[in-house]
């Protein structure tokens, strides 16, 4: 039940970058829309009318299986599950923090600076620390898991084309005989597309990664530059003005304001 | 996860589009997702099962089938209809990232309580800045997979007809033997149907198009004639520390804008017209 997923993994969405937002959009609707849309009715019928010139009794079957030892839907489905496993990671590190602030504000923790419980719940974790190693690990994860399904299908289908005939010898079947695959064409042109889609998500993972790395090495190299000097209060107020007129400068058509600071 | 699920989030969308966009968005979804899940899908359903060539060849019935039909109607419209409704999500990601950039600017300014929150959700995001030129690629880019598909439409299946036989010599048939596609006139009238669609959904785009633009030119002949617009003109030398702050100063006296509504309605203040929806 793909709703499910869809479900879980709105979840972590919250608290993914702006990369992994992307991922996760080109993930739902360019493959698993596409895969329950298109691609489960092309193969709907794969087995049914994969025909073989021949009346020997259970040479198809044998053929079949010797042809598609599993088939491209399933394998597919198989590494969509496998991809998405490892946000869950994220969810379930994010879910255990939310824990210990919430037990720390029933404690009455005169360090937990919030004000209820729904704040806590609807809190936005900032990627650094523990959850920064648990986030990379599993963007880590998801790029061997596509990388590996790519290799199993490459593998097992000796390159992507679909071809219409396949001439097979396997006991039962007396000779080689000629087994006629179904709408090869179509299935070719959906193997491909979901080929090129699972690279683009490939990529995307690779530029997620280097993007969490850079962000690593600047937060360390300014940590390192900011103990040298004083934090007074004076800074503290230039710095909050800076970030606001930015802002203000960034968006300035769509947030115009209107009120004195 | 199917087309409801698209429509949600397109649904999203939908309130930060002008008003041609939303017709298109409408007729996307009543006069093309719904005539191809509820009616095309089954008039395709038995597509391969009720082709039938007249040889007894095992294999002859599949290669024909195959050589006739690439890629069946159905999927290239199911792909079709995806590929051109993305875009609007880039629309989407954009509106999302100025909502979350006004909510850190009211936090940082101290509007930061829940009511101003729900508000930055609620309130419609003026088409202007950056988010035009984000709409306006969108736009583009369904124009193009509109016309790309239209096109691969017409190599694949050259003429709108379906024929009701069709004549087949591709290995291993023996010789040419006729096929009989079934149901073909059906088929024909859908076609013509989903042809006839498209073409409208394209026209509808351009005139979004030449809307978006004729909008921003009165907008910024406004602007030009304008005189307290002065040193803030749309060539300026944008990176100067005077110029910024020229800018912010403008910004923050200027008369209309969304977010500065939201906050005086809120602080009880007399409340501006309701926008035109189109704007």
């Amino acid at each position: 039940d793909w709703g499910t997923l869809h479900t879980i993994l709105g979840g972590v969405n919250k608290h993914s970058t702006s990369i992994g937002k992307i991922w996760l959009t080109v993930l739902f609707i360019f493959r698993i829309m596409i895969l329950v849309v298109a691609a489960e009715k092309v193969w709907g019928d794969e087995q049914q009318d994969f025909v073989c010139n021949t009346l020997q009794p259970g040479c198809r079957n044998v053929c079949y299986d010797h042809f598609f030892p599993i088939s491209h839907i399933r394998l597919w489905a198989l590494q969509l599950i496998f991809v998405s496993t490892p946000a869950l990671l994220v969810a379930m590190h994010v879910a255990y923090r939310r824990h210990e602030k919430k037990r720390q504000f029933r404690k009455g923790d005169q360090k937990c600076e919030y004000k209820d419980i729904e704040e806590i719940r609807r809190q936005r974790f900032r990627i650094e620390g523990s959850l920064w190693w648990t986030y990379t690990s599993s963007i880590f994860f998801r790029l061997i898991f596509e990388a590996v399904f790519m290799y199993a299908f490459y593998f097992m289908y000796d390159g992507f084309r679909m071809p219409r005939l396949m001439k097979c010898s396997a006991w039962p079947c007396p000779n080689t005989v000629d087994c006629f695959v179904s709408r090869p064409t179509e299935k070719t042109v959906f193997t491909i597309f979901m080929i090129a889609v699972s690279s683009i998500c490939i990529l995307l993972n690779v530029a997620e990664l280097c993007y969490l790395l850079t962000k690593f090495f600047l937060r360390r190299s300014k940590k390192a530059g900011n103990s040298k000097q004083q934090p007074n209060h004076e800074n503290k107020e230039e710095t909050k003005q800076n970030e606001m007129n930015e802002l203000i400068s960034d968006s300035c058509q769509n947030t115009v304001i209107g009120f004195s600071s | 996860m199917n087309w409801a699920g698209l429509y949600t989030v397109l649904s999203g969308v939908n309130r930060h589009s002008t008003a041609i966009g939303r017709i298109w968005l409408s007729v996307i979804f009543i006069f093309r997702i719904m005539v191809l899940v509820v009616a095309a899908e089954s008039v395709w359903g038995d597509e391969k099962s009720a082709f039938t060539c007249n040889t007894q060849q095992p294999g002859c019935n599949s290669v024909c089938y195959d050589h006739f039909f690439p890629i069946s109607h159905i999927r290239l419209w199911a792909l079709q209809l995806i590929l051109v409704t993305t875009p609007a999500l880039l629309v989407a990601m954009h509106v999302a990232y100025q909502q979350h950039q006004e909510k850190k600017l009211l936090l940082l300014t101290g509007h930061g309580d829940a009511k101003h929150m729900e508000e930055v959700k609620k309130h419609k995001m003026r088409i202007s800045g950056s988010l035009w030129w984000t709409y306006v690629c969108s736009v583009v880019f369904r124009l193009l997979f509109e016309a790309v598909f239209m096109y691969i439409f017409y190599m694949l299946y050259p003429g709108y007809q379906m024929m009701r036989l069709v004549k087949c010599e591709a290995y291993p048939c023996p010789n040419t033997v006729d096929c009989f596609i079934s149901r073909p006139t059906e088929k024909t009238i859908f076609t013509v149907f989903m042809l006839v669609t498209p073409s409208v959904c394209i026209v509808l785009n351009m005139a979004e198009l030449v809307y978006l633009v004729v909008r921003a030119c009165a907008r910024r002949s406004r602007h030009n004639s304008n005189p307290s617009s002065g040193k803030s003109s749309f060539y300026g030398h944008k990176h100067s520390s005077e110029y910024k702050q020229n800018e912010i100063n403008q910004l923050l006296t200027e008369q209309d804008g969304s977010l500065k509504d939201m906050l005086r309605r809120n602080s009880g203040l007399q409340e501006k017209g309701d926008r035109c929806s189109a704007c």
